[in-house]
């Protein structure tokens, strides 16, 4: 018997907590097939978040560090620059980078730190609840925009990939989706790009996942899944927004 | 022990902290402080270390955080509008158990207050100006000598007991120059050992380590087993130092820049034949409640000298527990004592006067106050504003 697929020795053998239909036990999959892959598992240390994912120390086998709402980006700057010789990522919710972490994932970009960023983008704030997120749709339902985010009182969605796409020091941005085989393995590029850029010593790099929210979104994961198709990929444009790795 | 050189307050800290094997610096500019980043920005390169300017002081603490969880003797520096910005990351630094070395060069407060030294953030370091309950080692110096050597006590205090030390100095301390040197041997932390805990590259097969704040169930078991160090960092760690104690009728206590005051007034007062002594906390947290039992053994009155409106004076009631009258001689929001505003309160303490004395209550003898609402102004409702 021929073994196809096993799960990667960078994840854990533990259950995780994330709701069934929830995109982030894939994006944690992806990243430690990248870690196996690239050969660099004995070298990484994360930098795991407030939100949902702040039991993602508890399903990576590598070395981690959890940190305050919206801190990553410092925390590994932190990291990094007292072992550079390792491998650092922060993995970082919607709330947590681009609103209470807005100044330090800005500056992070601003100063080029050799971090990958992992950016899951789900449109609303799902451990506390469903309230909502920087990046909620214009007429998304949250329970803190019971009638739906109004532009008039709550402003538009904000694109980090094409905000921070401005900045100089920012290397490679990506933005990709786990909603189906197609787009998972396009995500999977996306991340092992973003690691292979920090092994190179490129610069800056994320990589934004639009991932689906069943639970907060109050759909069926296949409705779930049709949501991001349908309403967050025209606000939220698939694509590669920044490549600087190769120079 | 290296020869006696004349240097800035701040520059023989941020000298001390590379000494002491500081490889990790992160901070944000702010006046009187910023002599520490900018001694680090030109010399801990050279050292072999890093110099991050955060983009604030919330991320340059949160820098350290990252850096200390990789046992990188890691440092950040502020004055006291930084420094309550820094609280969110002290409290997850204390929660997490890692050493680190935090600064606060004080300035007058509340708020933006004023660039002028002053010790108004006592409440704030020694209580745990955070979230939770949690200490931090504070030490408290008094002269750029001790600025410059306390980093070193800092960090191995910090280490030996994983939670951060604060060095609480103030502006003018952090600006004057003195005659100072260094009473220890420079440390090189590359051969300092790893800790068991510490995030790091080539595990070779150890068990992964997590750095983490968040403990859930464990919550209360954590708190209380912590608890256990704090208990004993009481018993072994307070830190003091003592002038004419044994005969004094006045035992005068302060600390920091108020403390050099003070010991010219124990000279001027004896000279007038007024006995005063000095109790002088050198760790804030734990504060040496017992030794100052025994200074003030016998003395009649005890007055606190500080640069505050009545903030180290409650953890010296708290010590003597009503053993002796308690008095507060304050100098809030940058006011300065010297020996020539110290003595009438030691007078007063002695004959029952109230010159030099503070107490709030009296002060607001005759005083009534109330903020009141104006419809003649215009009414809040009417956007086309008052007349």
């Amino acid at each position: 018997m021929t073994i196809l697929a096993q799960r990667p020795k960078s994840l854990l053998d533990v259950p995780m907590h994330y709701c069934p239909g929830c995109g982030h036990g894939i994006v944690h999959r992806l990243m430690a097939e990248t870690f196996d892959e690239l050969n660099i598992a004995d070298r990484v240390i994360g930098v795991a978040p407030v939100g949902c994912a702040v039991f993602a120390d508890s399903y990576f086998a590598c070395d981690m560090v959890q940190g305050a709402h919206g801190r990553g980006p410092a925390i590994a700057t932190g990291i990094k620059r007292s072992k550079p010789g390792a491998i650092v990522f922060s993995y970082q919710g919607d709330g947590d980078l681009a609103s209470i972490g807005m100044a330090e994932i800005v500056h992070a970009a601003v100063r080029s730190e050799k971090i990958t960023v992992i950016f899951i983008n789900n449109a609303i704030y799902g451990m506390t609840g469903g309230q909502m997120a920087p990046t909620t749709l214009v007429g998304q339902v949250a329970t803190t925009a019971p009638k739906g985010r109004d532009p008039e009182l709550q402003g538009w969605p904000i694109n980090m990939c094409e905000m921070l796409a401005q900045i100089t020091g920012s290397k490679y941005l990506a933005r990709v989706a786990v909603d189906s085989p197609q787009n998972v393995i396009k995500a999977k590029q996306a991340i092992k790009k973003a690691f292979e850029n920090q092994v190179n010593g490129v610069g800056f790099s994320m990589v934004e996942v639009l991932s689906q929210c069943p639970t907060n979104w109050h759909a069926d994961p296949m409705k779930a899944l049709e949501f991001v198709r349908t309403k967050m990929m025209p606000q939220y444009p698939l694509g590669v927004f920044k490549d600087e790795g190769a120079k | 022990m290296t020869e006696k050189t004349l240097r800035k307050g701040n520059e023989a800290l941020a000298e001390g902290a590379i000494r002491a094997g500081c490889r990790f610096f992160a901070g944000y500019p702010i006046t009187p402080q910023n002599e520490v980043p900018e001694y680090m920005s030109a010399n801990m390169a050279d050292a072999g270390g890093a110099f991050v300017q955060a983009e604030s002081e919330v991320a340059a603490i949160n820098m350290v955080y990252g850096a200390a969880s990789t046992g990188t003797r890691s440092m950040t520096s502020s004055s006291s509008p930084g420094v309550s910005l820094k609280q969110e990351g002290i409290t997850y630094l204390a929660s997490a158990d890692l050493p680190c070395l935090i600064v606060n060069v004080m300035r007058g407060g509340p708020g933006l207050g004023s660039i002028s030294g002053a010790q108004g953030d006592y409440f704030q370091a020694t209580r745990g100006g955070g979230n939770g309950d949690y200490h931090v080692i504070v030490l408290a110096p008094n002269s750029v000598e001790e600025l410059g050597n306390f980093p070193k006590l800092a960090f191995d205090l910090a280490e030996k007991y994983r939670m951060p030390c604060m060095i609480l100095a103030d502006g003018i301390l952090g600006q004057m120059m003195e005659s100072m040197s260094f009473n220890f041997d420079p440390v090189d932390p590359n051969q300092l050992g790893k800790f068991d805990w510490a995030v790091d590259i080539n595990k070779n097969g150890r068990k992964k380590n997590n750095v983490f704040s968040y403990k859930g169930d464990n919550l209360i078991a954590d708190v209380v087993e912590r608890a256990k160090r704090y208990g004993y960092i009481e018993k072994t760690e307070p830190r003091f130092e003592t002038r004419q104690t044994e005969d004094c009728d006045v035992l005068l206590v302060a600390y920091g820049l108020s403390s050099r005051a003070c010991m010219e007034a124990v000279v001027k007062g004896r000279e007038e034949g007024l006995k005063v002594g000095l109790f002088r906390p050198i760790t804030l947290w734990p504060f040496p409640s017992e030794a100052l039992r025994s200074a003030a053994k016998n003395a009649k009155a005890v007055v606190c000298v500080e640069q505050s409106l009545g903030q180290l004076v409650q953890d010296v009631k708290l010590a003597l527990n009503g053993a002796k009258p308690v008095y507060l001689n304050a100098y809030p929001a940058g006011g300065q004592p010297d020996g020539g505003t110290i003595l009438p309160a030691v007078k007063s303490a002695l004959n029952g006067g109230t010159e030099g004395l503070f107490d709030l209550q009296r002060h607001a003898e005759g005083f009534s106050y109330e903020c009141k609402r104006d419809a003649s102004l215009g009414v809040q409702g009417d956007w086309k504003g008052g007349k």
